[in-house]
């Protein structure tokens, strides 16, 4: 089972987070804190798993990470998860966020985590893996979104067109502004 | 009006949106939170608009608010209305708001069950998928129950994507309402075989996640999974099958031989990492649950080493980490294998990652020997010295000091050398494990006496450069080790070369910065050390360096005697006072050394670490019972746990004895326990005996003057340990030239305990000696102690019941050749008879011993002959006690040839031989009295026992005396038929001195014709929940030769003979012997039952071929095997604070019997109980007794057996109520037989 995933950057600003336990909002928040402090001091060509934190599971639990440019994917996952699959179904989501943004960056997820959200419902479940067949997912994602538009219709049109002159050049500005390497390199890494 | 709709419409064209909130939150870094609050409102003005579109909006930005860490459960009713909008949408937004943030206690959940159940039904996939997906996130007790149907019949949709959600969603409702498992399971095990994968991948997952906390419901799927484990091409799909089986082998032996092949295979051929680790990892478990004795499959393991070897070395550090990891696995069952990469392992501790470094110093803790001890203590100083982050070195320091004394120092050969290392550990800057090494260097120093001139010359150099380690204040940790040096120079001052300049070191002001508890160690060992300069400058004429030296303590004391701390404050003033007075003494020209060191004469001795729970209770004391009235709550009984130097020896009080009820007994005992965990007397192996450091007052608060020390610390005159790492490597050198001289020579042991071999081989384990004739000082046991060994082991300890099963075959007549309950291995294999010619040299040495000890009875009972009429009474009375434990302290001191302890054990025939020696002196003693008794030395058990139980009739009162007439005639009955005690021990320490049982057995008749006598028993299997072994023993009763035996029974659904791999259903499993005329011989069966509630039999039938010289005819035996529930019972060990604890815990259901008629002494009842429904005795007050027994499935039986004038009452307890009924029924079965 997956007991939670985090997607936070290098600063440890929380950019998606999907627990499948309950915890209350500032508990939530002392999670994400302690995760990065544990993930951020790692350096980047150690190992990626890590005997987890003393709030999220316990022995049993580990938190399994990778770190994309600006963002780190952390997943806490109990010991019936294989270690290496977990990294790469990170790979697939990471891969299929790239797909469906074309070529994502942190502002994508800045601005848009609900449909990261959607994204990682088609990926993962209930803390169970759905589907790890990239094909398969961004399908079912992209025929949602031609779902969502076909239904905006009339009444949504004048605030779709607001919103279309807000956005005006909008993701652009900002990746004009940092030339840096935002933009997560999704290094092809060989399946399994 | 209209304009007002108007303007409505184009300011909510201006609403922000969630990206507008985004933007709005990151261009307010300053003031953030006020600018979210204005959001918030503007959101709450937003939510109470008609328009859901505007909601929708609105409870998007909640989720993000929700992310940031705000609160946004007030908005549940508005999130529900937003899902239940038409609009795919909306709903999607609201489902999704619900998931962040719907937990079990938002109440409005239930608002929403029909809302979803619309969904489910919906025509739109995408709409059933999206309620799936939210209400896999907040599915509730109660909406799991109203949907369970909904997704059930989702589970056969027709679209594969709702298909495969539905089955994954089952998993949380099974969790949420379990009811639904059963009839819901049928559906998910047909998804196993869907013809989409994904949905086939989601079944695996489920049944995964199921069977991963109750394996054994899930056995029987094992023949599907091993179908898609050779037909899946999906990497997800078999790595959860493989991990399954990981988890399932260890029920089920045969399933872990079929899997090695196509595992083995796998890890040849396929090229996904993740797959060949989780492959590596379930061979890994599978030979595990193998492991008694596969030979072939030492092959597997090498592979399994091999491949992880290849990981470890691989550059990619996730490979090398999980290499590390699974290679831990393998170390606990089969060392050897990994030992021999110990160069790669101790590669990984350079490595840069910290989690692959802790990894490897998990391993090492388990490849340490004595040859390569030191280097690898090296390797890690080294890294000590390297590490920056304290936590890991503060973690390589723990396990330094663990490596080393484990196993009670095992493998240390130079103690000088691990002093040098725990004084090289001191110079650690910031640990916090001063404690750990202070409580090290006391037990070495203690513990091994030609240790003790090297330590303290050791401990005088950190007295005197004390400073450098009080120094800074990060040190503190650290000084905690100068409590241990001080101890050590003062308790051993006869050794230091110079005391003189140690005490003048133990006396410098800056001491007074020092811990409270350190000072007050310093001014005792000051003392102490005073004493021993005296002595030495009272030999010289001249007395003015005596004065000196007192005039010396006189001026450095009272700075102690100002001491805000008490213990320093008042040992000082005594001390102070105490050297005045001798300085008095010296002006007159007194000798006073002698009487001043007569203050600390004696030797201190290590005390084992049980030595107070074996200190057997004096006569007539009962310490659970009140002195005074019970005070309040807090009020402790025991001594304050600061006084450290007073030798104390357990206080006895005054007995009185009143009511406790059982409950209270528990609670005071774990009240006991935990003071001896808090008393620094109660020296335990464990380190957290020494918390008590910890717990003084006041370190932070002592000032202390901070000298900035920039120069990296090398205490002067402190030998290096890396020294003795070479003098280690010549010596054994020399020592290895020497040994090949004079080869053949025996030398004699140097080190007690050590065997050693003789063989010229390459330098093994055995044949490095230590360099110092160290002698390990024995701990010390109180006086009578108890040497019973079972309270060394842990209680929860599952081969405590396997012992058990172990010490049985003594029970019956020795011509059998094994007699072992352990659970074989399905097909009966020459390996059988390995274990069956193993198990008679063993068993041949408890007969010895048994011997010997009858032996030591004998001498004892002579020596105790002669005094047998002064102390007669008194055994009278310690017979008299409640358990029997304690031997009457007058005859202990009176007689010197008697060593510490009796020999008393659980074992049951010790037992009886005590019990004999205790009657033995009886009758010559009593003779007056009971003229009938016979004079001359009893010479079987059987005589000893009628004494023993006339003696006690004498003894007691009359009105039991007609009770006990009965039973000695019944004994008498029973001891004709008696060849060798074979009575199962009454547990938990409490030795029976009543008298001996009569023999029982277990076994009973299977079959008998005029060829062959079958008895049998059967026996649980511990380890597995599904298991029993059947034992057999065939007895051919004919002048005949018996062959070619076949032992076959009928399956039935619930129980299985457990037959070789590739035998059919309806084969019979050959015996694997055959018997000569009159020979008999054991063989064990395995069956596989599933449920153990209720008794069964089944038909069987034993054919075989009986030859003679002319000829040779087919026979056969038909016989019932009977499984009773008592065989499904194990006999396990609980303690009664556990017992009572589960008796609380109400989940067990009651039931009772009472059985009439009953004459048999109380003891014999509950041996009766014991031995043949393997229950075991928790606790026995009187004619009560409260006993216990497990179920290989893990039911808890409980039973507490009253008995009031042959009346046996029994009230049982237990979570099963059919097993319960059932084992009640056999009790009763087996009382009404006698």
């Amino acid at each position: 089972m997956i007991k939670a995933i985090l997607i936070f950057n290098n600063h440890g600003k929380p950019r998606l987070i999907r627990f499948y336990q309950y915890f209350a909002e500032d508990m939530q928040q002392q999670i994400i804190r302690e995760t990065f402090h544990l993930v951020s001091k790692r350096d980047d060509n150690v190992c990626n798993f890590l005997e987890g934190g003393s709030l999220i599971g316990g022995s049993d639990y580990k938190l399994i990470y990778r770190h994309y440019a600006t963002l780190y994917f952390v997943f806490c996952v109990d010991s019936s998860e294989s270690e290496l699959g977990i990294l790469d179904l990170i790979q697939v989501f990471v891969e299929t966020l790239d797909k469906c943004f074309e070529n994502v960056c942190e502002l994508d997820l800045i601005f848009h985590m609900d449909k990261v959200h959607y994204i990682l419902q088609e990926v993962v479940m209930g803390g169970m893996v759905l589907e790890t067949n990239m094909n398969e997912i961004t399908t079912q994602v992209d025929v949602q979104n031609r779902m969502e538009k076909s239904e905006g219709g009339l009444s949504a049109a004048p605030a779709r067109a607001v919103s279309a002159v807000k956005n005006m050049n909008l993701p652009e500005i900002p990746r004009n502004i940092n030339i840096g390497d935002i933009n997560i390199k999704v290094p092809s890494l060989s399946p399994f | 009006m209209a304009l007002k709709i108007v303007k409505g419409s184009i300011d909510r064209m201006f609403d922000k949106n969630l990206q507008d909130l985004v933007r709005g939150i990151r261009n307010h870094k300053e003031d953030e939170a006020k600018y979210i609050s204005t959001c918030i409102d503007e959101i709450k003005q937003e939510l109470k608009q008609d328009n859901i579109a505007v909601k929708a909006n609105a409870v998007c930005k909640l989720t993000y608010l929700q992310m940031l860490g705000y609160d946004v459960s007030w908005a549940a009713f508005n999130i529900v209305e937003v899902m239940s909008s038409s609009k795919f949408t909306y709903k999607r937004i609201g489902y999704l708001a619900a998931s962040q943030c719907f937990h079990e206690s938002t109440d409005v959940i239930m608002l929403t069950t029909n809302q979803i159940r619309k969904d489910l039904s919906s025509p739109n996939q995408y709409d059933t998928g999206v309620a799936l997906t939210g209400l896999s996130c907040f599915v509730t007790p109660d909406l799991a129950r109203d949907l369970a149907n909904d997704i059930m019949t989702l589970m056969s949709h027709t679209k594969p994507y709702i298909r495969k959600k539905a089955v994954l969603i089952m998993y949380k409702v099974f969790l949420k309402y379990p009811e639904s498992l059963r009839p819901a399971f049928p559906r998910l095990k047909e998804k196993l075989e869907d013809p989409d994968p994904g949905v086939q991948s989601a079944a695996v997952n489920v049944i995964c996640e199921l069977a991963r906390r109750n394996p054994k419901n899930y056995l029987s799927l094992a023949p599907l999974f091993f179908k898609l484990m050779t037909s899946s091409t999906n990497n997800w799909v078999l790595i959860k099958i493989i991990k399954l089986f990981g988890a399932l082998t260890p029920l089920e032996p045969r399933l872990g031989k079929k899997l090695i092949e196509p595992l083995t295979n796998l890890i040849h051929s396929t090229s996904a990492m993740s797959l060949l680790y989780e492959c590596v990892n379930t061979v890994i478990a599978v030979l595990i649950s193998l492991s008694s004795g596969m030979p072939n499959h030492s092959a597997s393991i090498q592979l399994c080493v091999q491949k992880l070897r290849i990981l470890i070395e691989d550059s990619d550090q996730n490979l090398k980490y999980l290499g590390l990891l699974a290679m831990s696995k393998i170390l606990k069952t089969h060392p050897k294998s990994v030992q021999s990469h110990k160069d790669l392992i101790l590669q990984c501790l350079d490595d840069k990652d910290e989690s692959i470094r802790l990894r490897a110093l998990d391993l090492l803790y388990g490849m340490v020997s004595k040859k390569n001890l030191m280097e690898i203590v090296k390797k890690l100083m080294l890294h000590v010295d390297k590490a920056e982050g304290t936590t890991y070195r503060d973690e390589l320091l723990t396990k330094i000091i663990d490596i080393c004394s484990q196993s009670n120092y095992q493998y240390i050969t130079n103690f000088e050398w691990y002093i040098s290392i725990l004084v090289e550990l001191t110079r650690l800057e910031g640990t916090r494990h001063g404690h750990l090494i202070a409580s090290q260097m006391l037990d070495v120093a203690i513990r091994v006496k030609a240790i003790r001139g090297f330590a303290v010359a050791q401990m005088a150099t950190l007295l005197d450069n004390a400073h450098l380690l009080t120094g800074n204040m990060q040190r503190m940790g650290i000084c905690e080790v100068l409590y241990a040096a001080a101890w050590i120079c003062g308790e051993f001052s006869e050794h230091l070369e110079n005391p003189m300049q140690t005490l003048e070191a133990m006396l410098r002001p800056k001491v007074a910065t020092l811990p409270g508890h350190i000072q007050a160690v310093y001014v005792q060992n000051a003392a102490k050390l005073f004493a021993t300069v005296l002595k030495s400058q009272e030999g010289n004429t001249d007395s003015t360096a005596a004065q000196e030296t007192s005039q010396l303590m006189i001026d450095r004391l009272p700075l102690f005697v100002q001491s805000a701390n008490l213990e320093v404050q008042e040992r000082a003033s005594c001390i102070l006072q105490l050297v005045k007075y001798i300085q008095k003494l010296q002006q007159k020209d007194v000798e006073v050394a002698e009487e001043v060191s007569a203050l600390f004469a004696g030797e201190l001795n290590p005390v084992a670490p049980k030595a107070q729970k074996k200190v057997p209770v004096p006569e007539g004391l009962d310490l659970d019972s009140w002195i005074n009235e019970p005070p309040s709550e807090s009020e402790s009984e025991d001594e304050q746990p600061k006084a450290i130097f007073a030798k104390e020896e357990p206080k006895h009080s005054r007995p009185r004895r009143e009511e406790v009820d059982e409950k209270e007994l528990a609670k005071r005992r774990e009240a006991r326990k935990q003071e001896q965990a808090n008393n620094p007397f109660y020296i335990k192996a464990s380190p957290s005996s020494q918390k008590v450091y910890q717990e003084a007052p006041g370190v932070e608060h002592i000032p202390v003057v901070q000298i900035d020390l920039s120069v990296p610390l090398k205490v002067p005159g402190l030998p290096m340990s890396d020294q003795y790492v070479k003098l280690e490597e010549e010596r054994r050198q020399k020592e290895r030239a020497e040994k090949k001289k004079k080869e053949k020579k025996k030398r004699k042991e140097k080190r007690s305990g050590r065997g050693k071999k003789h063989d010229s081989g390459p330098e093994s384990e055995e044949d490095i000696t230590p360099a110092h004739q160290v002698d390990i000082v024995t701990e010390e046991m109180p006086e009578n102690a108890l040497p019973s060994d079972d309270d060394d082991k842990d209680p929860n300890d599952p081969h405590k019941a396997l012992d058990i099963d172990l010490d049985k075959p003594l029970a019956d007549s020795e011509k059998l050749p094994v007699r072992s309950h352990r659970a074989a291995e399905a097909p009966k294999s020459p390996t059988e008879d390995g274990d069956a010619t193993s198990q008679e040299p063993k068993k041949k040495s408890s007969k010895e011993k048994r011997e010997k000890k009858k032996d030591k009875d004998r001498d004892r009972k002579k020596s105790k002959e002669e005094k047998k009429k002064k102390k007669h009474k008194h055994e009278e009375k310690g017979e008299d006690l409640l358990g029997g434990e304690a031997e009457e302290p007058v005859v202990q001191s009176e007689e010197t040839n008697e060593v510490a302890a009796p020999p008393t054990s659980t074992s049951a025939e010790e037992t009886a031989t005590v019990a004999a020696a205790e009657a033995a002196p009886m009758p010559e003693a009593t003779s007056g009295i009971a003229p009938d008794s016979e004079p001359d030395e009893p010479k079987d058990t059987e005589m000893e026992e009628t004494k023993s139980s006339k003696h006690k009739k004498k003894k007691q009162k009359k009105e039991k005396e007609e009770k006990e007439k009965k039973k000695k005639k019944k004994h008498h009955h029973h001891h004709h038929h008696s060849d060798g005690g074979g009575e199962e021990a009454v547990q938990n320490g409490t030795v029976e001195e009543e008298e001996p049982l009569p023999p029982m057995s277990n076994y009973c008749l299977l079959a008998e014709n005029s060829y062959v006598k079958m008895v049998y028993d059967i026996q649980g299997n511990l380890q597995d929940g599904s298991q029993v072994v059947v034992s057999v023993i065939f007895e051919n009763k004919c002048d005949s030769f018996l062959k070619s035996m076949e032992f076959n029974v009928l399956d039935s659904l619930n129980s299985k003979l457990q037959r070789p791999e590739g035998s059919g259903p309806h084969d019979g499993l050959t015996v694997p012997f055959q018997l000569p005329p009159g020979v008999s011989n054991e063989a064990r069966f395995v069956f596989t039952v599933q449920s153990i509630i209720m008794p069964q039999k089944l038909k069987g039938t034993l054919t075989f071929i009986v030859k003679n010289e002319d000829s040779s005819t087919h026979e056969k035996l038909d016989f019932k095997l009977h499984f009773t529930c008592t065989s499904y019972l194990i006999t396990t060990p609980c303690y009664s604070d556990a017992f009572a604890k589960l008796l609380e815990s109400g989940d067990l259901k009651c039931s009772s019997v009472r059985l009439e008629g009953v004459n048999m002494p109380f003891h014999h009842l509950l041996a009766r109980i014991c031995f043949h429904h393997h229950f075991s005795v928790v606790e026995r007050i009187d004619s009560c007794a409260s006993m216990y027994s497990r179920s290989i499935q893990g039911h808890h039986v409980c039973l507490l057996v009253k008995v009031s004038a042959q009346t046996v009452s029994i009230d049982a307890k237990c979570d099963e109520p059919t097993l319960l009924g059932n084992v009640l029924d056999e009790i009763k079965q087996t009382f009404s037989q006698c």
